[in-house]
């Protein structure tokens, strides 16, 4: 019985190391929100578009049988990361052939139009979030998130902030790859 | 005096003012007050560690306008929480809910606690069983008072 209690010190030591390795990682986010709808269908919503760019509103139903998953990204044009953003997201569009659908969140419809103009429109619809509802219907904690929903209309993955730099894209794509929207690259 | 009670009311002041803006109060003050008190437990999941009823955030705005309107249609508190929960999780909820995942959570303070005591106990239990001299066996009582004897003969010589 004794004997046992010799170890009592290692095991405690070694219980509080992998606490702390844990908590240090550098890769663990401690703001993180886990999503509730990882795996969940995608939730109801019904937005009109931003008038006259052409491009048609969003709702629940054009995310399901497409083909193949989507890519759902929120943005607003008052948000800066989401300008640095859209030169990535513009790039899996026209490169990898990615769906891109957008909720413009918040937005005036008018900064919205003047935005689109003047970057490019990569969005193949756009739902005009004027309320902000839709956005807590999805769950979102601000702008931008990016998730990627299946072609059964089920939320396959959620990323927030912008999808910028090295670390982000690659994450992206493995995710995009896992989804079946992409081909792995084979180098 | 009256500089101190000027003081103590431009002290008190800003512990009154919420974030709640008079545009999304309800005119019925029996829904207002239980929105108050749930959105007191709601966390605001732009600025953490904030309940939605102090926070100024965009998000937190509007989780309270729709936990009113959720409130003036009808819901129980519990429905209305419920609604919320749905879309953003238990983590939303400040106070931790009681299931599964969180047992953890609830019981970990008291075995710890009981497993610090129980150690703490068994501890010096052992160090008062240790310390405390046993009693004299029959055969060391019997040496010492052939001992004693001996020295008493001695000394009588």
């Amino acid at each position: 019985m004794k004997r046992i209690f010799a170890f009592l010190p290692l095991v405690v030591a070694v219980v509080f190391g992998g606490f702390f390795l844990w908590g240090l990682n550098p890769d663990r986010d401690p703001n993180a929100i886990p999503s509730v709808l990882i795996s969940q269908p995608a939730p109801q919503f019904d937005l009109d578009p931003i008038p006259d760019i052409g491009t048609p509103g969003l709702a629940r139903n054009d995310l399901v049988g497409n083909g193949g998953p989507v890519v759902v990204n929120v943005f607003a044009s008052w948000c800066v990361p989401c300008r640095a953003e859209h030169a990535v997201l513009t790039g899996l569009v026209e490169r990898d052939g990615i769906t891109l659908f957008g909720i413009n969140y918040k937005d005036k419809q008018e900064d919205a139009r003047r935005w689109l103009e003047e970057l490019g429109n990569p969005y193949a619809r756009i739902g005009s979030d004027l309320s902000g509802r839709a956005g807590i219907e999805w769950g979102i904690s601000g702008v931008p998130e990016t998730f990627i929903v299946g072609n059964d209309g089920t939320v396959l993955y959620r990323y927030v902030g912008p999808v910028v730099g090295e670390d982000a894209i690659s994450k992206f794509r493995e995710a995009l790859i896992q989804a079946g929207a992409l081909k792995r690259e084979n180098s | 005096m009256r500089l101190l009670i000027a003081l103590v009311l431009a002290l008190s002041l800003p512990s009154l003012v919420a974030a709640v803006e008079p545009d999304e109060m309800l005119d019925d003050p029996v829904l207002e007050a239980r929105a108050r008190v749930i959105s007191k437990g709601l966390r605001c999941v732009v600025c953490q560690n904030q309940d939605i009823d102090s926070s100024n955030a965009g998000v937190a705005r509007d989780l309270r306008i729709l936990l009113r309107e959720r409130l003036v249609a009808g819901d129980s508190d519990e429905e209305a929480v419920a609604f919320i929960v749905a879309r953003y999780g238990d983590y939303v909820l400040l106070k931790p809910p009681f299931n599964g995942k969180t047992i953890i959570l609830w019981f970990a303070p008291l075995i710890l606690l009981g497993g610090g005591v129980a150690v703490g106990v068994t501890t010096l239990r052992r160090r008062q069983k240790t310390d405390k001299p046993n009693g004299l066996s029959a055969s060391e009582e019997l040496e010492i008072k052939q001992f004693m004897d001996a020295q008493k003969a001695g000394a009588q010589e």
